[in-house]
């Protein structure tokens, strides 16, 4: 088996894609333990759906770089949910859900009506699932995608606090003058950049997994925030690198297998948490 | 002048009114206790004061030294908060978020006016403890040192003993007369006015036209 990997190390494809899923899972896990606190556990799903939606009408429109849209509708979806949908008279839940099976049946219709590629099975199957793509990411896609995960995972930690205090009371926050709406705007936009970012690694429908089953792992073994957060960020790359290197190994759907690994991660987590609660 | 000025207010939310010109003013050292039934408005008027949200009519002024800046707020717990996986000293710390500015980290000096804050609470053992396993008044002490990290002058409290059971809300409310006794005013919306009268010194009573002070 070792020799198996070390063989696939030689290509630079499976190291790109390494490097790419670990950066990007761990962006994911680190804004999951807010969203997860904050009630949000299904924005990343629904962000996904319209990233999808976008990149079905990049794709229509032959962009080179289908990025240039997808992202800036991805990010002003992200802002629409998270600051104006409580003016807008529709729940937060209801409006995700809205916008998300909308996004998805456009994306889908569209790519129907006016087929750019000669398999259009496999385009939406790829995008949904992101069977391949991240294996074969260009050069170039590497560093862009490295580049913004860097950048988001930066500013994290210059946000902590901030973070912190806005997802543990937005009330407060907002009362304390500390300026709580432009940072809860950063913070759309910097969850819709991940979302975008992590439909290359695993596809529009998984995404959710990369959010979740970090945090909820850590948050069953955790006591404090900083904790979770860094038990969190460990768990998401120690699941994306196993995953990754298991679908190379296996022949298997990347996303899919990384999501895989996630779920058993999670369960051993669980049984760890309730060992030592006391409950087994 | 008074600390709190509230002139002619009419408060409420997109356009419909729930207070109807209200006054009310609120000197340094007072213990306001404004009482009234679900649905007068009480929280809202809290929340005017905060500047959460802007009054339909009139307005509320500040003055003797106190600024919207120098008032924590103890506001009721929300269930996800019970549950929530943060250290005490977390909680408390991230009251100072409001001087912090662009800055983003705490200093040496905030964390130990933290501990400090917990003292003054009575929970200084309490620092290093996870907030969810904490009892109902225990958790209501840290949110009263992280308000008191955020500001010195005022507290404005939200029916702080709902949810504890009648010992711990009348040490929670010992508390409050010994932070009152300290000089700092208090503005407590309550249900129960048998335990806060004593520490009142006006009562406000909301629904109807006006507000008798």
């Amino acid at each position: 088996m070792i020799a198996t990997l070390q063989y696939y190390w030689t290509f630079p494809f499976v190291r790109y894609a390494l490097a790419v899923g670990v950066l990007i899972a761990l962006c994911a896990s680190l804004f999951g333990v807010t969203l997860v606190l904050k009630g949000f556990s299904y924005l990343g799903d629904g962000l996904s759906h319209v990233a999808f939606g976008a990149m079905s009408v990049a794709t229509v429109l032959r962009f080179t770089d289908s990025m240039l849209l997808v992202l800036p509708v991805t990010v002003l979806a992200a802002v629409l949910l998270l600051r104006g949908g409580r003016r807008a008279g529709i729940r937060g839940d209801a409006a995700i859900g809205m916008l998300s099976v909308g996004a998805l049946a456009l994306g889908y219709l569209v790519t129907n009506l006016f087929s750019a590629g000669p398999n259009l099975a496999g385009d939406v199957c790829s995008t949904l699932f992101g069977s391949t793509s991240i294996l074969t990411l260009t050069r170039g896609e590497v560093w862009l995608c490295a580049g913004l995960a860097a950048a988001t995972v930066g500013l994290f930690l210059l946000l902590y606090h901030k973070i912190f205090a806005l997802t543990f009371d937005e009330t407060f926050a907002r009362a304390s003058g500390m300026g709580a709406g432009r940072w809860q705007l950063l913070l759309a936009v910097l969850i819709a950049v991940i979302v975008v970012l992590a439909m290359y690694l695993v596809g529009s429908l998984l995404i959710s997994a990369l959010v979740l089953f970090p945090a909820l792992a850590a948050m069953g073994v955790c006591r404090s925030f900083l904790g979770v957060t860094v038990c969190a960020a460990v768990f998401a790359v120690v699941c994306a690198a196993g995953g990754i290197l298991l679908a190379v190994l296996a022949g298997t759907p990347v996303g899919a297998t990384i999501v895989a690994v996630n779920m058993a991660g999670f369960a051993l987590f669980r049984l760890a948490g309730a060992v030592r609660g006391g409950v087994l | 002048m008074a600390q709190i000025l509230g002139e002619n207010l009419t408060l409420g939310y997109e356009g419909k009114a729930v207070v109807r010109r209200l006054n009310f003013t609120v000197e340094a050292g007072d213990c306001l206790c404004i009482v009234g039934e679900n649905g007068s408005g009480k929280t809202t008027l809290l929340r005017t004061m905060l500047g959460l949200q802007p009054p339909l009519e009139g307005r509320i002024r500040f003055g003797d030294g106190l600024t919207r800046r120098d008032m924590g707020y103890l506001p009721q717990q929300t269930e996800g908060q019970r549950h929530f996986p943060a250290l005490v000293k977390e909680i408390v710390e991230s009251g100072f978020q409001g001087r912090c500015g662009l800055r983003p980290f705490y200093t040496r000096a905030e964390k130990a006016e933290a501990r400090r804050m917990l003292q003054k609470v009575g929970a200084a053992d309490l620092a290093g403890r996870c907030y969810r396993e904490l009892s109902g008044g225990q958790q209501q002490r840290v949110l009263l040192a992280r308000a008191l990290c955020a500001a010195r002058k005022a507290l404005l409290l939200d029916e702080p003993v709902t949810g504890l059971d009648p010992k711990a809300a009348e040490s929670l409310y010992a508390l409050i007369r010994d932070l009152h006794a300290q000089g700092i005013t208090i503005l407590m919306i309550t249900h129960d006015l048998g335990p806060a009268l004593p520490l009142a010194t006006r009562v406000l009573t909301m629904g109807g036209e006006g507000g008798a002070v």
